[in-house]
């Protein structure tokens, strides 16, 4: 299909520097308890979770036009999890990763019920899927029933170890979930799911497998979810149903993810940052930091629907992260496409 | 000043031009064909004359009013109505609920549901049915009869007899007389020439979203047609 | 005995259900978007009510009066100021943009009347108290049987609006196909901002119910809104008008039923029936087939 004068590109100059910038600021960042104080670590710590959120949210819905209100269903499991394998004597750091996987393995069964949904049911039924994962819960004693729980098993660490271990593995969840979207995007399903995304049906006469590549994105962000919720309870230490099987986590992944740029790579990350930065400006108002972040979802799906990065993007033609395809024309600098 | 007047109108989709600054002026009363194969530009034109396709550049006049960026419902309610390729009925309404969803402008012309169903005798049967249930020429008259229960100045029919049996060809042909008795402007596209020219007035030919051939219907011969609409002979070119 | 009661309570129950599912089955079947906020909506109806109150000591029904109106003012401009433009943007908008708002209305609810829980059946008089007694086992609350009448009542009137008059047949040809709709001289846009005023009038009813037959706070929003879904979807997705009511009742009976198992199991039982009705071959007690249909009807951006 190639005209002559025309070339494929994946790598831009910028984009292969770029990308081994980002493994170069993974292993800084690994450095960071050794240099940085405690309250550094920590706010990084919860700013990791946020990145994390946000990237598995736009997995969804960026790239599988699956927009989820249940995300805090895996975010709570994963918590949930952790805090019972600790209970069956795994040690806690080893149970965040298997409950990582078992939020994997809970996603599977689940994804024949809700992708069964299109559009806004899809959205709902999470939510339905979230709200009953919760009740249920709730109703463990074992787990400390609708008045939570503590993973006390953390206490047998000194507090700066817990800090830095708790550290390193969220950042290598992270980077693990990051760097899985990444490659995920530059295979074969990437290409499909981009066809999935622009046309459902013409994608599907084609031969693309649409539910297939909706399903694996489905369970790629059930796990990092769980990833983030087996984080938080080692960030917190604390955890009751009601605010881990939260909407509002979703409130949170909907305006990373809007204000960032949906479907961009780098918006998320952006937006994580954003938010990150105005919850330690205004978390504690309560109501106000609500309804502003609340607004600003409304404001940027009317009226700047690509978000910051987008714009951006847009602007500049620059691109960090290589997930997509340019096409270079060499005989006309005349762009093709609206 | 005529009725209607179309200034270099070009409509596009994406980046393909369908219709390249084409011109027409047509009278008050007129009936035109308009012919031409398959992706001539005629289904585009008659679209974006009635609003539902935007046109890139160029000027639609209706007595010499500028309506090129008025929305679809309101060409309705001065007087255009387009009846689409594929017919388009709601299918889950009733043919008496087809009917009476597009009845307005009611004080200015001659169409009522009664008067309607007198004209196509087919529905009158049919009237509590679903549009979904009708077979192809009871859905063409439908649609042509809910086009004009809007009380048309000027009635859009395009691919009239597409799809239908020739038996129901000749009904919806001998009902579309009783509304050119009534004096209404048509704009007509269908792929049967020859009947399409009987009712004409005046027959425009696409190519390539282009006029290329022009003439009265009676006046222009069968070859003349066969050549502007394979654009065998590129040298014809339109005068208007 | 007693489970012949509780079918009964649970009837009466998914009346209100119907109520609050009514406006959400609406929305979705004339423009294929599922509000977000519609939980919320009915709850801003009911602190409105309880705002009313708190100045003159009326009935609740009397507090109805001026606040039926401006909700259906209210959902008039939110479909024209804010919704129609999300809907030419796609399917992901309107869902974005109407759970900001259902963050907005429940934090700004939270603002004005504080996280105290609220309830108006102190204000109703004896309707609350009120029960029609049939032996020892069965009653039936006056608060059920009306609200369980207004379903009804709120269901046939929608029907002969959609089937009898000139803007209802309007509507149902705007649902069906937009395009064809604008081309037949109906202005979509003003179908849509009816249906949405029309929607989050009969929302607001359902803010009156529940503030009368229980507590509601300004977080109540989203347990409505999920029950409201619920009920749409285990009726067959906006494929019948009616079928919400029934899904509601299903609903309702599943959940008394629940509750008289353990009542903790109350709401956990409906969302596991919601969830059965869901992986069943046919999805739905009545079909699937406009939930099937709904992406090709949806508005698309750019062309």
């Amino acid at each position: 299909m190639n005209e002559p004068g025309t070339k494929i590109q994946r790598w831009t100059p910028v984009s292969s520097s770029f990308t081994s910038g980002f493994g170069l600021l993974i292993v800084a960042l690994a450095f960071v308890p050794v240099v940085m104080g405690a309250s550094i670590v920590q706010d990084l710590t919860t700013l990791l979770i946020l990145v994390l959120m946000a990237v598995m949210w736009n997995a969804l819905a960026g790239y599988g036009g699956l927009v989820s209100v249940g995300q805090q269903a895996y975010i709570g499991l994963g918590a949930y999890a952790t805090v019972w394998f600790a209970l069956q004597g795994v040690n806690p750091y080893w149970g965040m990763v298997l409950a990582t996987v078992f939020c994997a393995l809970v996603s599977v069964p689940l994804s024949f019920i809700v992708l069964r949904f299109r559009g806004a049911q899809f959205a709902i039924g999470t939510w339905v899927v979230a709200e009953a994962i919760g009740i249920y819960v709730s109703f463990d004693n074992q787990l400390g029933a609708g008045t939570g729980t503590s993973l006390s098993q953390l206490d047998s660490y000194a507090s700066t170890t817990r800090e830095h271990i708790t550290y390193w593995l969220t950042l290598g969840m992270t980077a693990f979930f990051v760097l899985l979207v990444f490659a995920l995007l530059r295979s074969r399903l990437g290409a499909s799911l981009q066809a999935i995304r622009d046309d459902e049906e013409a994608a599907a006469s084609v031969g693309v497998s649409v539910l297939g590549g909706k399903r694996i994105l489905f369970i790629l962000a059930s796990a990092g979810c769980g990833a983030a919720g087996a984080m938080t309870v080692a960030n917190i230490l604390f955890i009751e149903p009601t605010s881990i099987f939260s909407v509002n986590y979703s409130a949170f992944m909907i305006f990373m993810v809007l204000v960032g740029g949906l479907g961009t790579f780098e918006g998320p990350i952006i937006g994580a940052i954003i938010l990150y930065f105005i919850q330690k400006q205004f978390g504690n108002d309560g109501t106000w930091y609500l309804i502003g972040l609340g607004s600003s979802a409304i404001v940027f799906a009317l009226l700047f629907p690509r978000g910051l990065w987008g714009m951006l993007e847009e602007r500049t033609g620059l691109r960090f992260m290589p997930v997509g395809y340019r096409v270079k024309r060499s005989a006309s600098p005349h762009e093709a496409g609206p | 000043m005529s009725f209607l007047e179309l200034e270099d109108l070009t409509l596009r989709h994406g980046l393909l031009e369908a219709v390249h600054g084409v011109s027409l002026e047509l009278g008050e009363g007129e009936v035109l064909a308009l012919v031409g194969a398959n992706g001539a530009g005629k289904t585009t034109l008659l679209r974006g004359l009635a609003g539902a396709h935007r046109p890139a550049a160029g000027r639609i006049l209706l007595d010499g009013r500028d309506i090129t960026r008025m929305p679809a419902y309101k060409r309705v309610h001065i007087g255009i109505a387009l009846v689409p390729e594929g017919r388009r009925l709601f299918a889950n309404l009733t043919v008496e609920e087809n009917l009476r969803v597009a009845a307005c402008n009611p004080g200015r012309g001659h169409w009522t549901l009664e008067r309607v169903l007198e004209a196509f005798p087919m529905l009158g049967p049919l009237r509590r049915q679903r549009a979904a249930t009708l077979s192809g020429g009871e859905q063409q008259a439908t649609a042509i009869g809910r086009a004009l229960m809007t009380n048309p100045r000027l009635l859009l029919l395009d691919e009239v007899s597409l799809g239908l049996a020739p038996i129901a060809i000749e009904a919806v042909y001998a009902s579309l007389k009783a509304v050119l008795a009534e004096g209404t402007t048509v704009l007509l596209v269908d792929q049967d020439f020859t009947r399409a020219a009987a009712i004409a007035h005046r027959v425009v030919c696409m190519l390539e979203g282009r006029f290329v051939l022009e003439g009265k219907g009676s006046e222009l011969t069968r070859e003349q047609i066969t050549e502007a609409y394979f654009g065998l002979g590129r040298t014809v070119e339109t005068t208007a | 005995m007693n489970w012949v009661n509780d079918v009964i309570q649970g009837i009466l129950l998914g009346g209100y259900y119907g109520i609050i599912a009514c406006g959400l089955a609406l929305m979705f079947g004339v423009m294929r978007i599922i509000n977000l906020a519609h939980g919320d909506i009915a709850v801003l109806g009911a602190f409105l009510m309880y705002l009313l109150l708190q100045h003159w000591s009326v009935s609740p029904f009397i507090a109805l009066l001026p606040v039926l109106p401006t909700m259906i003012l209210f959902g008039y401009v939110l479909q024209r100021l804010v919704l129609q433009r999300s809907l030419r943007a796609g399917i992901l908008t309107p869902l974005l943009a109407t759970f900001g708002l259902s963050i907005v209305i429940q934090n700004a609810l939270e603002q004005s009347f504080g996280p105290d829980v609220q309830s108006l059946g102190g204000q109703a008089g004896s309707l609350v108290t009120a029960a029609w007694r049939i032996n020892s086992q069965i009653s039936i609350s006056a608060l059920g049987g009306l609200t369980f009448g207004a379903a009804v009542a709120v269901y046939a009137a929608l029907q002969l609006y959609l089937s009898r008059t000139p803007s209802g047949r309007q509507m149902r040809a705007s649902a069906e196909d937009p395009d064809t709709a604008e081309l037949v001289g109906i202005n979509s846009r003003a179908v849509y901002a009816r249906a949405t005023a029309i929607a989050i009038g009969i929302a607001t009813l359902g803010g009156l119910a529940l503030a009368l037959r229980s507590t509601f706070s300004s977080y109540s929003g989203p347990d409505q809104l999920i029950f409201a879904f619920e009920a749409v979807v285990i009726g067959g997705l906006g494929s019948s008008l009616w079928g919400a009511l029934l899904g509601g009742i299903v609903l309702g009976v599943a959940q008394t039923i629940g509750s008289q198992i353990n009542p903790e199991w109350s709401v956990l039982s409906g969302h596991i029936v919601f969830l059965l009705v869901l992986i069943s071959p046919r999805g739905g007690l009545l079909t699937l087939r406009s939930g099937r249909r709904a992406p090709a009807s949806l508005p698309q951006a750019g062309t």
